[in-house]
Formats: C-alpha cells, sequence, structure tokens
C-alpha cells in the first residue's frame, strides 16, 4: 500500500509526465468490474434496475404521483465493464485540462455528488455561475442542467468538460491522452470492443456510471411501501405538510423521485452582489422563462447544501423559508417574471417549517454509494482537487 | 400427509383474512378519525358519528371507506378552524369518502395522490381552503352528489386523472366551479354550477409533466349566473378566469358540449380559447396550445356575454349591431371543431365549425372503468428480485465480502428454508465477528421477506 503511494506521488510530481504516461508500473492491476453495481440484475450480459417501485405503475407512465407510485423511465442496461470504465473516468482528473480537476471534485461522494459550495469552481480558480447538481437518481432525468439545455446524460458531459470555465479541456485533448493511456486503451477495449477511444464511448461510459447512482431506499421509501412505523410522528406531519396544498412541496417535487421534471420560475434571490441569472429565458429569449430552472430531485436533498441554482440558502430551514415568504418577495424591482402558481403565500408556521425540514431528512439513502477507487489509470491522485468537506 | 395440513391451514388462513376484511370500525365524537384509519385494514370501513372533529386525515392504505353516519340531520363534521391545512388526504386506492362536512381548512376538502378507483360522494364542504374535492394522479374516479361552495379556486378539480366522472354536485360561490385539468376521459354530467367566476373549465395548463387534456363531456348541467368576483389568489391559474364565464375550453381537444342550459354568464356563455390567452405563465413548448375538434351540439343559452372581451364585442357589433349579449366565442386556433344548429345562437369565431355528423353522447354511459384498475398483481419472485436487488443488494454481492456476508455464504447456511432466512431479516441478530449487525428489515412486508428469501437462496450470480 505505502509502496504503491509513494510510487505514485514521484509519478505525478510532474503532472505533464502523468497526463502522457504509459501503462503505469502496476498498471495491470486495474481490472474492469464483471458484477453490477447493487441495485442492478445482470441479464444478458447487461446492468438493469431492480426497485421495489417498479411493482408499481404510475399514471400514463409518468413516474409522478404518490406514495405507491412506479418510477419515470430509467436509462440502464449497459455492462458492468462500461459501468466500471465511467467510474475510474469520473475520477481521474486526466479529464480536465489541466488535470487538476476530475467530475468528482464537484460531484463528490461524500457531498451528495455535489461539492458544498454555492457555486462550483472550475479549473479557472474562479467560482463558475451554478452549483453543481447531484447526482443521484439522474438516470431518471428527462432534461439536465439548472437551465434544462440537455436532453440526455451523454450531452450532459460534454458541458463541463469542455467549458472553459469548468474542467477546461477539449476534446481533441482529452481523446490524445486518453489513447496515449495503455491502461484506458486496454479498459476501453474490454469495455467497447474498440481499439481506439472514441469520444462516444468517454461519455457512454461517464453515463453509464452516473446511471448507476440509485438512491431509493431512504426511510421515506420504507414508508411508502407501507411500514408506517419507519417515521416518526413529527416526520409523517412534516410530510403532511409537504403535500398539503398549503405547502405544495409535492405539486413539483413529486414522488417518487421527489421532481416532476418540469422547469419552474420560482424568484429565488441570488447571493449578494450577484446579477440576475436568466435560467430557461437566456436560452430561449422567451420572456416568460426568464428566471426558470429544472425542478430538482429532493433525495440526498439534507447532504447538499447549500440550495438553489446558485445556493443562496445556506441550509433546510433557509430554503423552506424561502416559499412561505410571499409571492416574488426576492424578485428585485422592476425584473418582470413568470412565478409559477403554486408560488404563493401558505403562511406557513416556524413549527411546520421544522417538521418540512424533518421530513426532508427522511430523503437521505446512500446505501448504494459507489467505491471510490484507490488509483486511476493516469496514475494521478484520483478526484484531483477534493471540495472542502469531502473526506 | 404434510401437503393436506400445510393445505388445509392455508384455507383457514385464508377464511380468516377474509372475515377480517369486511371490519367496521367506528369512530365517536371525541375520538380520532385518523387513530382508526391507522387500526384500518385494506378492505375497512370507518363509520363517523356526528361530532366535530379538529384534525387532517390521512390514508395511506388501499381499500379503506370514510363514511360519515348522519343523524337528525347532525353531520360529522372536519372543522379545520382556518388553521389546518387538509381535511382528508389520500394515496391509496380503494378510497371512499362520503357523508362529512368539511368546513375551514387552509388547502384541501378532500385531496387523492395517485389513488385510482376512487368514490367521493355525498359531502358537504364549505370554505374548505383552495380546492374542496381534488384527486390528482388517479384514475377510474367517480364524484358525484356534493356540495360545495366557498372554494377560493376550484370547487371541484379533477386534475392530471384518467377516466373520471363528476356527477350531479352543486357548486357555488367558488372562484371555478368545476374544473377538468390535464385529464384525459371525464364526464360532467347533471351539475348545478351557479354563482361562480366561472361554471366549467376544460383547460391545459402548461408546465405540467402530464400534458394532455381530451375526450371530455360536458353534458345536462345548469351552468347559470357564473358571475362572482373573481376572488382567488394572485397568480393561480383560475385568477385569469374572468367574471362571469359559463363554460371555458382552454387548449383542451375532443370536448363535447350537450344539453346543458347556460344563461345569464355575464362574460361568455361557452369561451374557447387557446394557450395564448392567457399571461404570466412560463410558456411549456410541450403543452399543444390550441383546443381541437370542440363540439357543440344541442345546448339550451340565452342571456349569456353582456360584457364580453371588448374584441368579441365588436365583433358582434359589427355583424349584428345593437345585440347585447353573445353566447359563443372561439378566439383560438384550434381546428376540427363542429356545431349543430350554430344559427340559434349569438356566435363569434365560429365561421370554421362545421355541422357535426354527432348528435348525442348518449351511447357514452360513463368514462369509469368496468373493472376496477388493478392492484397490480406481483407475482412472487418479481417482489422476491426486485426486493433482493433493490435493498439487499446494497450489502450482499454475489460471491464477495461486502457489507454483509456474500449471498453464496448465506445460500449455505439457510439452503431449504426460506422461511427462516425471511424471519432473520425481519428480526436479526449478530453472526459473525467479522460484519457489522444487519439491521432489521420488517419494514418488508412479509410476503415481500419470504419472496427475497426464496429468491436469495436461488440466485445464481
Amino acid at each position: 500500500m505505502i509502496r504503491r503511494a509513494v510510487c505514485l506521488v514521484v509519478l505525478c510530481a510532474l503532472a505533464a509526465f502523468c497526463l502522457q504516461a504509459a501503462e503505469p508500473v502496476s498498471g495491470q492491476r486495474f481490472t474492469l468490474s464483471t458484477h453490477c453495481p447493487p441495485g442492478f440484475e445482470l441479464a444478458r450480459g447487461s446492468c438493469f434496475l431492480r426497485s421495489l417501485y417498479q411493482l408499481y405503475d404510475s399514471l400514463r407512465g409518468a413516474g409522478v404521483g404518490g406514495l405507491k407510485t412506479g418510477l419515470a423511465e430509467v436509462r440502464d442496461g449497459f455492462t458492468p465493464q462500461q459501468i466500471d470504465l465511467g467510474r475510474y473516468l469520473f475520477f481521474d482528473p486526466l479529464l480536465s485540462g489541466d488535470g487538476s480537476l476530475s467530475c468528482a471534485s464537484c460531484h463528490h461522494p461524500d457531498l451528495g455528488f455535489s461539492d458544498g459550495r454555492g457555486r462550483s469552481i472550475g479549473v479557472t480558480g474562479d467560482p463558475v455561475d451554478r452549483s453543481a447538481p447531484s447526482l443521484w437518481n439522474v438516470a431518471f432525468l428527462k432534461r439536465l442542467f439548472w437551465d434544462g439545455r440537455a436532453h440526455s446524460l451523454e450531452e450532459q458531459v460534454t458541458g463541463p468538460l469542455y467549458a472553459p470555465d469548468e474542467m477546461g479541456n477539449t476534446e481533441r485533448r482529452l481523446l490524445t491522452d486518453l489513447n496515449a493511456n495503455e491502461t484506458y486503451r486496454r479498459l476501453f477495449e474490454e469495455a467497447f470492443g474498440q481499439n481506439v477511444i472514441t469520444a462516444n464511448a468517454v461519455y457512454t461510459a461517464l453515463t453509464a456510471f452516473e446511471a448507476s447512482l440509485i438512491s431509493l431506499n431512504s426511510r421515506y421509501d420504507r414508508y411508502a411501501h407501507g411500514y408506517h412505523e419507519a417515521l416518526s410522528a413529527d416526520e409523517i406531519a412534516g410530510l403532511n405538510v409537504f403535500r398539503s396544498f398549503v405547502a405544495r412541496c409535492a405539486e413539483c417535487h413529486t414522488p417518487p423521485l421527489f421532481t416532476n421534471q418540469e422547469m419552474a420560475v420560482i424568484g429565488t434571490p441570488e447571493p449578494e452582489g450577484l446579477p440576475f441569472d436568466k435560467g430557461e429565458g437566456a436560452l430561449t429569449g422567451d420572456p416568460t422563462q426568464r428566471g426558470a430552472f429544472r425542478v430538482p430531485t429532493l433525495r440526498n436533498v439534507a447532504n447538499t447544501a447549500p440550495y438553489m441554482h446558485s445556493g443562496r440558502f445556506a441550509d433546510l430551514r433557509d430554503a423552506v423559508k424561502f416559499y412561505t415568504q410571499g409571492r416574488g418577495h426576492a424578485v428585485a424591482e422592476g425584473e418582470r417574471l413568470s412565478l409559477h402558481w403554486h408560488i404563493w403565500e401558505p403562511d406557513l408556521s416556524e413549527r411546520e417549517l421544522d417538521l418540512l425540514v424533518s421530513f426532508l431528512h427522511t430523503l437521505t439513502d446512500e446505501t448504494f454509494r459507489p467505491p471510490m477507487p484507490d488509483a486511476v489509470p493516469s496514475g494521478l491522485e484520483p478526484v484531483g482537487v477534493v471540495p472542502s468537506g469531502a473526506r | 400427509m404434510m401437503g393436506i395440513s400445510t393445505g388445509t391451514l392455508l384455507l383457514v388462513a385464508l377464511l380468516a383474512v377474509h372475515a377480517v376484511m369486511a371490519g367496521e370500525l367506528v369512530v365517536k365524537a371525541g375520538e380520532s378519525i385518523q387513530d382508526a384509519v391507522s387500526a384500518a385494514k385494506s378492505g375497512d370501513t370507518i363509520l363517523i358519528e356526528p361530532g366535530t372533529y379538529k384534525e387532517t386525515v390521512y390514508i395511506d392504505k388501499n381499500n379503506i371507506s370514510l363514511r360519515g353516519v348522519v343523524v337528525s340531520g347532525n353531520w360529522p363534521t372536519l372543522e379545520g378552524e382556518k388553521i389546518r391545512n387538509d381535511a382528508v388526504l389520500y394515496s391509496g386506492s380503494g378510497i371512499t369518502i362520503e357523508n362529512l362536512k368539511i368546513v375551514n381548512y387552509k388547502g384541501n376538502g378532500i385531496m387523492g395522490q395517485a389513488g385510482n378507483n376512487f368514490v367521493i360522494r355525498n359531502n358537504w364542504i364549505i370554505d374548505a381552503g383552495v380546492y374542496g374535492i381534488f384527486p390528482e394522479f388517479g384514475k377510474n374516479g367517480l364524484i358525484e352528489h356534493n356540495v360545495l361552495s366557498g372554494i377560493e379556486d376550484a370547487a371541484i378539480y379533477v386534475g392530471m386523472c384518467d377516466n373520471v366522472d363528476v356527477l350531479h354536485n352543486e357548486v357555488f360561490d367558488s372562484v371555478a366551479g368545476i374544473e377538468i385539468e390535464n385529464t384525459r376521459h371525464s364526464i360532467v354530467d347533471g351539475n348545478y354550477v351557479h354563482d361562480n367566476t366561472g361554471g366549467i373549465l376544460a383547460f391545459i395548463t402548461p408546465g405540467l409533466p402530464i400534458k394532455t387534456n381530451y375526450d371530455v363531456i360536458i353534458r345536462n348541467n345548469f351552468v347559470v349566473n357564473n358571475n362572482h368576483e373573481n376572488f382567488a389568489i394572485p397568480g393561480s391559474i383560475v385568477s385569469y378566469v374572468a367574471k362571469g364565464t359559463g363554460i371555458t375550453i382552454m387548449a383542451a381537444d375532443d370536448v363535447v358540449v350537450e344539453n346543458n342550459i347556460i344563461t345569464n354568464n355575464e362574460y361568455i356563455g361557452i369561451g374557447i380559447a387557446g394557450l395564448e390567452f392567457i399571461a404570466g405563465v412560463r410558456s411549456d413548448p410541450e403543452s399543444e396550445p390550441n383546443p381541437d375538434r370542440v363540439k357543440i351540439l344541442n345546448n339550451l343559452m340565452w342571456g349569456n356575454g353582456e360584457n364580453a372581451l371588448p374584441e368579441v364585442k365588436a365583433a358582434v357589433q359589427a355583424m349584428m349591431p345593437g345585440e347585447r349579449y353573445v353566447d359563443i366565442a372561439d378566439i383560438s386556433k384550434g381546428t376540427g371543431s363542429c356545431i349543430l344548429e350554430k344559427d340559434r345562437y349569438v356566435s363569434v369565431g365560429l365561421d370554421r365549425y362545421s355541422t357535426c355528423k354527432m348528435t348525442s353522447t348518449a351511447d357514452t354511459l360513463t368514462y369509469t372503468l368496468p373493472e376496477p384498475v388493478e392492484i397490480r398483481e406481483i407475482a412472487a419472485d418479481e417482489k422476491g428480485k426486485a426486493a433482493y436487488y433493490g435493498i439487499c443488494a446494497g450489502c450482499h454481492a454475489y460471491s464477495v465480502k461486502m457489507i454483509g456476508p456474500p449471498t453464496m455464504a448465506i445460500q449455505a447456511m439457510y439452503q431449504g428454508r426460506p422461511e427462516a432466512l425471511a424471519a432473520y431479516i425481519a428480526a436479526p441478530s449478530k453472526v459473525r465477528e467479522d460484519y457489522p449487525e444487519m439491521p432489521p428489515q420488517n419494514y418488508i412486508s412479509e410476503d415481500v421477506r419470504l419472496a427475497v428469501a426464496q429468491f436469495m437462496l436461488q440466485v445464481e450470480k
């Protein structure tokens, strides 16, 4: 163990060398799993999600409803090898332009696959415009990014990889680095049967890994499946506030995924000193879409503070309080927004806000958290820059 | 011998279960309805005696009936005192709620979230908040013989449902009487809808996860004097409903309006519009904006539209100078619509309407289903597989040590004894020094525990 760690430190003393590294001394130790991650059944060579929620239906297959409601359509069917290769790539800083950041630098398993920051920090060292959304249950999402601009995980991964202020890479450089690495060539050959690493294979592998991050075994889920002792009296009271037509949380954060996957204009404030973020409206120019953002899932939300698209709210209590302070209370004067009709003045009591927060904590489940690799094929330190708060 | 005795036992067990299923629980004044719901089993009826009940009742079980017992005109009353959120919330299927008086709640009178096969009838709901009766995400439901008033959004709101009949209700003094929103196959029949801001609305709200609204029959209703001031919450969809609207059809398709009496609604008798008509809502490219194939059959209409939309008014004046009223206006870009005996009415925007080929919906008695939506019968091996991969696999891999011992080791220990393994799953004890103690999985129902034990003992990789 110690010997290997020392070896890596020496190798990585020169980052440039690492980026060009041939099969490392101990290259043979990288093997791809032949088993599916937990939650998946291996069938016909590929991994398929299995969950008690698949025993239920949902109206028109939309995956929204109440407690015993089926899930939205899932991305699965990747091979164990593709998923495991995606895991190496995910934690490998080789994917960033300067070898400093991996996907996990902003989507860290210790931080709910987010980074604990209001706005993530890219290769330039400066904060980017928005926060890093959690990756739990992205396998079910039909649109990605806060502004909903991507419609598949494959499309989504190209965003941070090539944004100059995020991972700052280029497709050409990424493929050059990967193809220069004998270990990766061997692993891609194993996972995709191609002796040249293509961009699509990279995106597929990352997608396969991200789509394996499933969280559906929280205490709330036990209640939903019929074991009502799983929640305390206060937590059930919190659930009832959550789904009541006063708070209306469940109208957009609809079970079982706690998102209805729609875009919504709710008028949250930016952190002090930041300009108004037009969200979806910046893409489309449609004035009614100004300030619209994707409704995020609330699963594992207790682990992903701070909240909202740029992290204005430090904790869950502040985040839920926003909804009871009045429709449009934080919208700047002169700013015209088509605020969502469920944003109103529910006049929730302090006690109800506390109950909501205690209910939100019942949505935590990380039992299927994947293991972080001890080493990655580039020879770089896995993860690269580690967000503070990660162990 | 063994087989026979097991079979007999099973039979006895089934009979016992059956006997329990037909239970009745009685709630008396001073007791809690929720306590009875918590104690109830699938199939039970909860009889609620007259009295005042200050609580929110939530039903997260299937096949439960809440039935009020009205004695000498005394109703069991759920009293919200304007401090409680909702009177009744249900997520289960097969829920019946009847004979209750519901007053002074802040949220909804009766709200369903994804329950199928619901029946909501004979309830008396006054000033119960935002919606009186609101089933959402449900399939196959009946809402009949309810009386609702003083609701600040819709008295009866069928939102994102399939196959719902709304029959013989009286709704008044509310902002919207009856709303059919993003729902397929619904009938609004025989209702008395009066003195609301808007009477009956069939429409698409953009930005919801279920995007369509079609096959709506609006027939045999009295839609009269819906001229109430709009007192909706600012920003709500119905805050855009003009005072004096009889029937609104916005973006919904295949709506039939037949044999209604529609009188003295001062904005319009029947208004047909596209989604461009509402402002202030984020536009949703996935919502189709036009009301197509509207069918207006025979209806009795007069005295509508005295304060119509200025453009509509102007159009009437251009055609018929001095005409005070207008019954029907279509300001949409919808196509394929038709009407019978168009010349009976004062109308605007109906030039492109053809004469309907159909004359009646009498052949369609109901849009509820002949058989209830099945609570899906799940085969034991499917349940076992879902539980094994969905829960157990977090700690147990087939052949390698994870958090718990490998499945292979468990198979060696319990081969042929799934019942013993199921019992252990419910109440584990510390067995192996080198592993953490397993947490009890007693939240999984007994049948699923046995199914998962059986699955775990035969899984091969």
